[in-house]
């Protein structure tokens, strides 16, 4: 005869039994098709490359060196490998500064949805979904067109007497900010929206009973509150657009590789499987840095939502 | 206890909506607030109260009409440019600052020197005697600490005006009844005009030095707590203060202020009257239940007013409320303090007769 | 007379969130417009014409593409709706226990690794598999559109989930429903926008993408977004423009229905 409290014991064993069973195939199609095969990057990373790309069964720490250093064919002296730390500074910088302009950007859209009224709100959060939805590739091909030497931007301005012949704007670095600061706004502006939706406005009336101005209040009330909000944006901006390679690949052209460039390039032309694999590790090491020092913010303001 | 005059209301209006859905939350409203006296914007809910203080607090902007502060028109100012501070019904604490960060926003705003800001918020956390949680996150102290910390925070700027919008709604009720003699003592103390809303008439009648009664949008009567209780104005103030028993009649003859009715239910009595009454028409006339008197029928001689049966007795400790239903069906009631050891001596079904002094009844505004 | 003070303005928000917008859906509003343009060049405007819808209709590679891509977005969006389904019953409405945060991260992790590395990593780990099994379909782009749909159906099954009223299901369970039948006549009903919105979700992002399907795809595999990208790469005509415009259509139309069931008052 089993207690009260026996019962009960089994029947929770059973109930956390059945929810194992229930996100296995979840976990088992995750594990298959995104953690585990990054084991075998990582194994790759160590072995040599194979003459028509793919790998040859051979232990190597080459590729992890040329991740950094290169080795000069003439004098064998061993320096910093220039070409890939500028394209890892490139990616850095550019990632950043697409962070950051999107959040200059993005902070006062999300800030105009949510004071909008109960009505028209929904009609502005789906305006901003949509570009969301739209493929990246549209939406790159899109900003392609604009500013290409026939392009919108260029010919209104050499219509308007601004300049004589066109400018420039496509295949620099430019160009991949546009295109990855428009790709990437729609991410920015989502967590941000909902972090500002929860902003309790009677908090921006006491500031002001209190003396503070408008900018004050922004500064010292608005913003401490959405922070979560702010870093979950820039969260979701700043990995991908480090990894990015289709936008830097069609507004950059060849020449302004960034990192996502350059692992591909490893498996296409560069026929450097083991180079490509080290270099993406580099990556992830980058990203799981960023997304710790996210999460060891977001528990020091006190369990990070609202 | 003519003083200056902090708070001018004149004509003010606040109209919301348009067209056939506008409604005016306030009605053409004016009066004006003494300096140093604690006032209190009494109603139910709904009534204009709340739109009221934030026309003084500058969150809502007059549709017409002016509102002085000590003579300057303050209607167009900003919020934090108004000297005047708020204590929140939900309080509003900044939850991501300290207790100590809280109450020192004010001055921080005001660009105060660090000494005389830490000073300042020294002072008042000892005046709400919250000094041992001044370093403590606002999320983590009790309802009845955050309304401190509220009063504290609204204080410490020292505004010409504070206005409180029903700051004790929250607490439970031993809690409120102590913060009611805390607030009675602070506005002693610091002087400051003192605005109160409050949609409880008992907190209203113990707290304030005047109490303005308000319903749908308009004020209905000013004065001090006992004016209003004694003498209301009209049926809406003297239903929604104290409990009121309510007689139709016309009126005989009237002299100077004080009236012969003739009531509907028979007899004739006499009663004070309210101001701007139309004689000609049945007039309402109101009586307090504990200023009148039930006494057997049979006991009575012809002092009694009028008579009535006995319906119902409800005893509550310190008192009994005798319910006597009059010879129109309506129900009269008398509230009568209990004696040690004694019972009443009725029962229901008893004839019964209700008699009250000259001063005690009155005749409303219709 | 002044206006009314507003605590909700902010300085140059209200402009700034506008001209957003604005540049937001000028440059698609412009692709779509020169959809339409009879000329060769993406440049000169030469009058209205459907010359280039047209020419895409007929390009065998085109039609090829767009099949295979919803042919692979509808299995995969199904697949992952399903796990993702039992995956929310799993970690919602509970307690805690040991492995809900885990399984709950788990889950989530395809979206915090770059696409390409997830890409690389499935190229090698198939070109592995290839080598073994010698098969070389459509099943391995099914299978890794699967796993990163995954979360996306999650998000807004898990978001039903946990508003959901507990009461109902035990107000079944008073009436002698078994576990099963709870589910299917009251959990799941309750639950269908939310696997629909799941399942519409899913949809677009595997017709999205394009990083992870370009190093997955065997040759002659491309689905609608690789042979747009090579195409981009190579030349690029109106007829770009074209699809690109019946694309967005599509986009369209799959968000506004999901925003429809998402927002009805159910």
């Amino acid at each position: 005869m089993s207690s009260a409290a026996e019962v009960m014991e089994g029947e929770r064993k059973r109930d956390i039994r059945t929810r194992w069973l229930l996100s296995a195939p979840a976990l088992l199609a995750i594990l298959l098709a995104a953690v585990g095969p990054l084991f075998i990057v990582l194994v790759y990373s160590f072995l040599a490359p194979g003459p028509y790309g793919d790998v040859v069964r051979k232990f190597s720490t080459d590729a992890w060196v040329s991740v950094f250093l290169e080795r000069d064919i003439f004098d064998d002296t061993i320096s910093l490998a220039d070409a890939h730390v500028s394209i890892f500074l490139r990616s850095l910088r550019l990632s950043l500064i697409t962070t950051v302009l999107t959040l200059l950007i993005g902070f006062p859209t999300a800030y105009f949805i949510s004071t909008r009224s109960e009505k028209t709100r929904e009609l502005w959060l789906f305006l901003i979904t949509i570009p969301f939805w739209t493929n990246l590739l549209i939406r790159t091909f899109a900003i392609l067109e604009v500013i290409r030497n026939e392009g919108l931007i260029n010919t209104l301005m050499i219509e308007a007497g601004f300049i004589d012949k066109p400018m420039q704007l496509l295949f620099t670095d430019g160009a991949i900010l546009i295109g990855m600061v428009y790709v990437y706004l729609p991410l920015m502006v989502l967590p941000l929206y909902a972090s500002m939706e929860k902003l309790d406005f009677r908090l921006v009336e006491a500031g002001y009973d209190l003396y503070a101005t408008p900018s004050r209040v922004l500064r010292k009330i608005i913003i401490p509150l959405v922070k979560p909000g702010m870093i979950a944006g820039s969260i979701l901006v700043f990995i991908p657009s480090l990894g990015a390679y289709v936008t830097p690949s069609i507004l950059g052209g060849g020449k302004n590789l960034m990192l996502g460039n350059l692992i591909e390039l490893q498996f296409g032309q560069g026929r450097n499987w083991p180079l490509g694999s080290a270099l993406s590790i580099t990556l992830m090491i980058i990203v799981m840095a960023a997304l710790l020092a996210y999460v060891r913010n977001a528990s020091k303001t006190g369990a990070g939502h609202g | 206890m003519a003083g200056k005059s902090a708070i001018d209301i004149r004509g003010v209006s606040k109209v919301f909506g348009s067209g056939d859905q506008a409604f005016a939350a306030v009605d053409n409203t004016t009066v004006s607030i003494r300096e140093n006296e604690f006032f209190t914007l009494l109603g139910p809910s709904g009534c204009g109260k709340t739109t009221l203080l934030r026309l003084i607090a500058g969150f809502e902007f007059p549709t017409s009409g002016e509102i002085l502060l000590y003579g300057d028109n303050i209607a167009a100012m900003p919020p934090f440019k108004r000297p005047i501070n708020t204590v929140f019904q939900s309080y509003a604490l900044f939850p991501h600052m300290t207790v100590a960060e809280n109450i020192g926003f004010g001055l921080t705003m005001l660009g105060k020197p660090k000494a005389e800001i830490d000073k300042r918020v020294s002072e008042m956390l000892k005046l709400v005697k919250m000094e041992a949680l001044a370093g403590r996150k606002t999320s983590q102290i009790s309802g009845g600490q955050q309304q401190r910390v509220a009063l504290a925070r609204a204080l410490a700027p020292q505004p010409k005006v504070l206005l409180l919008d029903e700051p004790l709604s929250a607490l439970d009720y031993k809690l409120r009844k102590d913060m009611q003699i805390e607030l009675k003592r602070l506005q002693a103390e610091t002087g400051i005009t003192f605005i109160f809303v409050t949609h409880d008439q008992e907190e209203a009648l113990t707290m304030s030095d005047r109490i303005a009664v308000m319903s749908s949008g308009k004020i209905l009567q000013v004065g001090s707590p006992r004016e209003i209780y004694d003498q209301p104005s009209d049926r809406f103030v003297a239903d929604f203060i104290g409990e009121t028993n309510f007689l139709t009649g016309k009126i005989k003859s009237l002299a100077g202020g004080a009236a012969e009715v003739d009531l509907s239910i028979g007899g004739m009595i006499k009663a004070s009257v309210a101001e701007g009454i139309d004689v000609s028409g049945p007039v309402t006339v109101v009586i307090r239940p504990e200023h009148a008197k039930v006494t057997l029928a049979k006991d009575t001689g012809s002092k009694a007013q009028f008579t009535g049966t006995m319906a119902n007795i409800v005893y509550f400790g310190t008192d009994t409320h005798y319910h006597i239903r009059l010879s129109d069906g309506s129900t009269f009631i008398v509230r009568e303090q209990n004696k040690p050891h004694e019972a009443g001596g009725f029962a229901e079904g008893n004839a019964v007769a209700v008699s009250f002094p000259g001063n005690a009844a009155r005749v409303l505004r219709n | 007379m002044a206006r009314q003070f507003d605590i909700r303005r902010q300085r140059g928000f209200t402009a700034i969130a506008i001209a957003c917008f604005a540049a937001l859906y000028l440059p698609i509003l412009i692709l779509i417009v020169y959809a339409f343009n009879s000329g060769e060049s993406l440049a000169n405007w030469e009058g209205v014409s459907l010359r280039w819808f047209a020419k895409a209709w007929s390009n065998e590679q085109v039609i090829d593409a767009t099949i295979r891509s919803l042919k692979i977005a509808a299995t995969a969006a199904t697949f992952a709706t399903i796990a993702a389904t039992m995956a929310a019953l799993a970690t919602t409405r509970t307690e805690g226990y040991r492995g809900l945060t885990f399984k709950y991260a788990f889950i989530n992790v395809p979206l915090m690794i770059p696409e390409i590395v997830t890409a690389v990593a499935l190229l090698i780990f198939f070109a592995r598999i290839k080598e073994w099994t010698g098969y070389s379909g459509l099943g391995y782009l099914i299978v890794a559109h699967t796993a990163f749909c995954i979360p996306f159906a999650y998000l807004p099954i898990r978001a039903r989930l946990e508003n959901m009223d507990l009461t109902l299901e035990r107000a079944a369970a008073d009436l002698y429903a078994t576990p099963w039948k709870a589910f299917r006549h009251v959990t799941l009903p309750l639950l269908w926008p939310g696997i629909l919105a799941g399942l519409m979700l899913a949809f677009v992002i595997s017709l999205d993408d394009v990083v992870i399907t370009n190093f997955v795809k065997s040759a002659g595999q491309d689905t609608l977004p690789t042979y747009m990208l090579g195409q981009i790469r190579r030349s690029i005509t109106p007829e770009m423009n074209a699809i690109s415009t019946v694309f967005l259509l599509m986009s369209i139309g799959v968000v506004t229905v999901f925003f429809f069931v998402t927002n009805k008052r159910t």
